[in-house]
Formats: C-alpha cells, sequence, structure tokens
C-alpha cells in the first residue's frame, strides 16, 4: 500500500491578520492512498478549509511537503498551481458554484476549455453528464434544475477531467436529506467505478460514516 | 477558435446586463461620432475651399499695389503702363496674360428693382485667366473696349434679383449708378465662395469703368492686376518676373518692394493651414468625450468584477490561469468599445451627411468625405480605448486570490 496520491508532511499555515499571527495548521501531516474515500471532520476553526484549500492547491502551505498525484506542489507557481486543479483536482462546493447564465454543458465545458481540449470537449462533456444521469438536462441552465441536479452537474464538471482526487466540501450541505443522500451514493459510485480518490468534508456523522476513514483536525494537526 | 470563444462568452455576458452594457457603449457611440463627424465635415470644408480657390483659374498670380510686411512710403499704383510691361513676352517670358482689374460698389437698377452689387471693370483677357463662362450671350471684347461701350455682364445672383430670371437677359437694360448699360451676357453660377461672392457682380468693359463709372484718373490706375503664368511650375518663375519689372518700374529701394504678389498656392496653403488647424482643434474637442467613453468603461468594468468575484474563485479553481481572466475581461471591454465604435461610425457618417444636406440647403457646396482611413482609425482607436481602460479592472480580476474569492459574497 504505498502508492499514495496525497502525502502532506509537517504542513503549517500562518495567516497574518494585522498585528496578530493566526496559526491555522501548526504540522500536520497526512497521507491519503489512490482510491480511497475519506471524510476530513473537525469543528470550525480546526484548520479543516485551509487543510482543504492546500489539499485542493487553491493555496500553499506556510511550510511543510506537499505532493499531490507526484507533484510537488509547494514549489509551483500560481500558473501551474492553476493546471494541477484543472489536471488534478475536482471540486463539488457546497453551494454547486454553476455559472447561472450557462447551460449544464457549458459548465461542464469550463474544465476542458482551460484544458485546451478542443475537438473532444463536446462529447467528454455529454459523456460527463449521462455519468451523473443528466443525460436528459444537458441544454437547461442552473435555474431549471433542482438543487439534486445542479450538484449532479457540479458532480460532472469535477469529474470530466479524469482527476486523482475530487474534493467535495459539505457536497450535500444544502441539499434535502433525500437528494442528499442520491448524491452521496453518486460519489461513492464514482469511486467504486473510477478509483477516484474521494475526499468529503464534513459536519454530518451519518455521511462520514460512509467512508472507509475518517480523520478529524482539531487545532491545526490531525487527531488521531 | 479560443479567441471566438471568448468573444461569444464575452457577448453573453455583456447581453445578461443588457441596459448597463448600452448605456456604457453610448459614451463611445458619441465620443466616435463626434470625431467622424468632425474630420470629415472638415475635409469637407476645405475640399470645398480648395476648389472654390481653384476654381478662380489656374496657375494665377495676384498683384496688388502696396507692401503686406514693410511701412513702405511714397507707394505707386499700379498702372495700365505696367500691365503693358508684364505683357510683354520679351520681359515676362513666364507670363501668358495679365487681367488688369479695377473695383468698387455700385448700384443696379431695372424695372423698378434696386440692388447693391460689386463692380468690376475688366479687359477680355479676364475671360480666359479668371476662367469665367458666360450662360449666355458673349464676353467683353475688344471692339466694346475701344467704344467705351455700356454693355454690361450680370452675374447670377443680380439678374434673379433685378429680372427675377437668368435667362433671355441679353439686350435688356440696366442703370449703373444712373448710367444705362445694355446687358450683353450672364455668367455662368459659380456659388458662393470664401473669395467673395462670384455670382453677386456686374463685370463691364475696363475703359468704362475707367471713365464712366469708377472715374479714376487719367494715369490709368489699376486695382489689382490677376497674372496668369505658362505652367504650374513656372508660376514662381513669372513671380519673379513680375517683381523685377515693378521693381525697375517703380524705382523702389532694394528690399522695399511697394506692392505684393500672391499666388494661388499662397491661398492654398493659408486655407489648408487654417481648416487643418481647426480639424485637429475639433477633433481634440471630440477626442475628450472618447476618453470620457473610456472612463465608463472602465468604472462599469471595476463594478463587474466586483460582482462577479465569486465566478472567478471558481473559474481559477476549475483551472483558469491569470491570462484567461485577463483576456475575459479584457475581451468583454474591447467589445464595449468596438460595438461602441462601430455604432459611432454608422451615427457619425449619419451626422455629416445631415450637415452637408443642411449647408446644401443654405447655398453652400459642402461634401463631407468620410474616408476609410477616417472609419479604420476610428475603430482601432476607440478598441485601443475599450483595452486601456480594460487592462485595469481586468488585471485587478486576474490578481484575485482563489480562496479569497470563493469565499467572497
Amino acid at each position: 500500500m504505498n502508492d499514495w496520491v496525497i502525502e502532506a508532511e509537517n504542513l503549517t499555515k500562518v495567516y497574518r491578520m494585522g498585528e496578530i499571527e493566526v496559526h491555522a495548521l501548526c504540522g500536520l501531516s497526512l497521507k491519503i492512498a489512490r482510491g480511497e474515500v475519506i471524510s476530513i471532520m473537525g469543528p470550525s476553526g480546526s484548520g479543516k478549509s485551509t487543510l482543504m484549500n492546500i489539499i485542493g492547491c487553491l493555496d500553499r502551505p506556510t511550510s511543510g511537503e506537499y505532493t499531490l498525484d507526484g507533484e510537488r506542489v509547494s514549489e509551483l507557481r500560481d500558473d501551474q498551481l492553476a493546471a494541477i486543479r484543472n489536471r488534478k483536482v475536482g471540486f463539488v462546493f457546497q453551494s454547486f458554484n454553476l455559472l447561472p447564465r450557462a447551460t449544464a454543458m457549458a459548465n461542464v465545458e469550463l474544465p476542458l476549455r482551460y484544458a485546451g481540449v478542443v475537438k473532444a470537449r463536446k462529447a467528454r462533456a455529454q459523456a460527463a453528464l449521462e455519468a451523473v444521469g443528466l443525460s436528459e438536462r444537458l441544454h437547461h441552465r442552473p435555474n431549471e434544475l433542482s438543487g439534486g441536479q445542479q450538484q449532479r452537474v457540479a458532480i460532472a464538471r469535477a469529474l470530466v477531467n479524469e482527476p486523482a482526487i475530487i474534493l467535495a466540501d459539505e457536497p450535500t450541505g444544502n441539499l434535502d436529506s433525500h437528494s442528499g443522500e442520491e448524491i452521496l451514493h453518486l460519489l461513492l459510485n464514482l469511486n467504486k467505478e473510477r478509483g477516484t480518490t474521494l475526499i468529503i468534508v464534513t459536519h454530518d456523522p451519518d455521511i462520514a460514516a460512509n467512508s472507509q476513514r475518517i480523520v478529524h483536525i482539531r487545532d491545526g494537526v490531525v487527531a488521531e | 477558435m479560443r479567441l471566438l470563444q471568448a468573444v461569444i462568452e464575452a457577448l453573453e455576458s455583456l447581453a445578461a446586463n443588457k441596459m448597463r452594457s448600452g448605456l456604457t457603449i453610448i459614451g463611445i457611440v458619441i465620443g466616435v461620432a463626434a470625431v467622424i463627424a468632425v474630420i470629415s465635415v472638415g475635409r469637407g470644408a476645405s475640399g470645398t475651399i480648395t476648389g472654390s480657390i481653384e476654381g478662380i483659374g489656374t496657375n494665377l498670380l495676384f498683384v496688388f499695389s502696396g507692401s503686406s510686411s514693410e511701412e513702405v512710403r511714397n507707394t505707386k499704383p499700379l498702372t495700365l503702363s505696367d500691365v503693358e510691361a508684364i505683357s510683354d513676352p520679351f520681359q515676362a517670358p513666364s507670363v501668358i496674360q495679365v487681367a488688369p482689374i479695377l473695383q468698387g460698389n455700385g448700384k443696379a437698377s431695372a424695372g423698378g428693382e434696386n440692388t447693391n452689387t460689386q463692380i468690376s471693370g475688366v479687359t477680355p483677357a479676364y475671360e480666359t485667366v479668371r476662367n469665367t463662362t458666360v450662360s449666355e450671350g458673349e464676353f467683353i471684347n475688344e471692339q466694346h473696349m475701344l467704344e467705351y461701350a455700356s454693355v454690361a455682364l450680370l452675374g447670377p445672383e443680380v439678374a434673379d434679383r433685378l429680372f427675377g430670371r437668368r435667362e433671355g437677359l441679353a439686350g435688356e437694360m440696366v442703370r449703373i449708378d444712373g448710367h444705362p448699360f445694355r446687358v450683353i451676357g450672364v455668367l455662368e453660377s459659380k456659388g458662393g465662395s470664401s473669395f467673395g461672392n462670384q455670382d453677386d457682380r456686374i463685370l463691364v468693359p475696363f475703359t468704362t469703368a475707367q471713365v464712366r463709372l469708377l472715374r479714376r484718373p487719367a494715369h490709368g490706375e489699376v486695382d489689382m492686376l490677376m497674372v496668369q503664368a505658362a505652367s504650374s511650375e513656372a508660376v514662381a518663375q513669372a513671380g519673379e518676373e513680375i517683381s523685377q519689372i515693378l521693381r525697375t518700374r517703380h524705382r523702389t529701394e532694394i528690399g522695399a518692394d511697394d506692392f505684393t504678389i500672391l499666388t494661388q498656392q499662397d491661398f492654398l496653403e493659408t486655407v489648408q493651414t487654417i481648416t487643418g488647424v481647426l480639424t485637429i482643434f475639433l477633433s481634440g474637442i471630440a477626442a475628450i468625450s472618447l476618453l470620457v467613453g473610456g472612463i465608463g468603461i472602465m468604472n462599469i468594468m471595476l463594478v463587474s468584477v466586483t460582482e462577479r468575484t465569486r465566478e472567478i474563485g471558481l473559474r481559477k479553481a476549475l483551472g483558469a490561469r491569470r491570462i484567461d481572466i485577463l483576456i475575459q475581461f479584457l475581451t468583454e471591454s474591447a467589445l464595449l468599445s468596438l460595438i461602441g465604435g462601430l455604432i459611432g461610425i454608422g451615427l457619425g457618417t449619419v451626422i455629416s451627411l445631415a450637415i452637408g444636406r443642411i449647408a446644401a440647403a443654405n447655398n453652400t457646396q459642402l461634401n463631407p468625405s468620410i474616408g476609410l482611413d477616417t472609419i479604420l482609425l476610428a475603430t482601432l482607436f476607440s478598441t485601443a480605448v475599450g483595452l486601456f481602460f480594460g487592462l485595469y479592472p481586468a488585471n485587478r480580476a486576474a490578481r484575485l486570490e482563489p480562496v479569497e474569492a470563493l469565499r467572497y459574497e
């Protein structure tokens, strides 16, 4: 079991708020295996969001080593980080974050566009939407879709570039319990079928119970 | 392909805020339309004036008595013997013809109608030198000169005022300052121009004007000479020859000429300088409104960037690089001003054509000329304005930190 998709060594993150230094991460280490389903839990202020931002390559650690799918992220420049996010990370947000004026297809095509995919774009976007069960809703705009359907579009967008990890931040937080369950099962199925590593940040113990491993974060470190 | 995609996306985004985009575009429309209208009308005016100066004749020199630059005492008038000397092909080989002119104002009347007009005493040479044509009748000839004939050629406007028509006037009688004159013809209309109204005047034989109408003393004094040079290249040479002759004849001191020679080229250059300066000046004022329009674009783009902070964060999370975001917003601002520019070109064209019509309705020839270069310049300039004023907001968007932007409410 040496195929780590994520290796984080001794991560620290310090925010400077005027005179005060806030230590969001204090030497956190974490390894996640390829194909794993893992939940990250922790109270607000624990450094959970900071960890998620670093894992998703939206932010860089102040110190420490972070390797995502073989790339040493801590050393990369902004545009290289953007490329990593594009190819290796699929984000699923609590509030869906779809472009309101764009159709489901256009939303899913967006990561492909930034990846420079031209020819296969339509076909791949369509395939991704079919994989989440939205083949009937390709040309609907977000306001014509239910919350569950919107989150499906977001999931299709996350997996269209075949990323190494899918990073879901409270993916069911804005949904009723029924569609929440559907979304969770969709994510678990994708993990099962495609072997995509699934990292879920959540408060909900029921969701966490579905994962293979639960990591609790407290005061900027992993609480065992 | 990527550019096309960016343009389509930008158009969608602009269409989502039609009112706002429209108002921003209007700012550019006004600026570009003003610039186009000013430049094309300016060119039209310059063309009209140039045309009317060229219409006076070709390769002309004008000789006046008196110096324009220096204080010269004992100015001697130009006389008919000066004319004779200049007409001598041995003394002035570059000169083809000389037309002496006497000028004054007089009152003409016919059939109870009265009008004040310009009276010119001219010789037959005037016809070719001044490029004058008669629409009816004949020009003044040598016979008239010798006989001090009481004959007159009417300008079309004078004919209108005295007789209410321009045809069938040969043989009619007019009184000029009380003296009866027989009309021998009507001049072709040359239109009003900067060079005095060519249509509002009466031509009479030089000799007649000398003794009867304008009553100049016997020395054969002349108000002005019009001299035609052999060719456009010979104009300068002719000027030199005339100067030499007059200096000798008037016994002027060196560097103290008591006459002034102007060429048609001098007039043309003066006029072109004046219209050029005016056009640049007015375009400058018009360009200020384009600048204001550009600031409008910058303002609206800043608002747009703030509004779409979350969207920018999302795009960055999905892998958009700085350059992608920069291009997205620059495309929007460039499109705003390009669309404004295109509409502005249309509006400016309409305005300048309307000005041309209004001028025509007021009997002034003015053909606004909208050149391809003007249109290209306006298009490029307005797009550049959009890019320039879009750069700051777009750069601000591109520099947003993805984490901050995603968290923005």
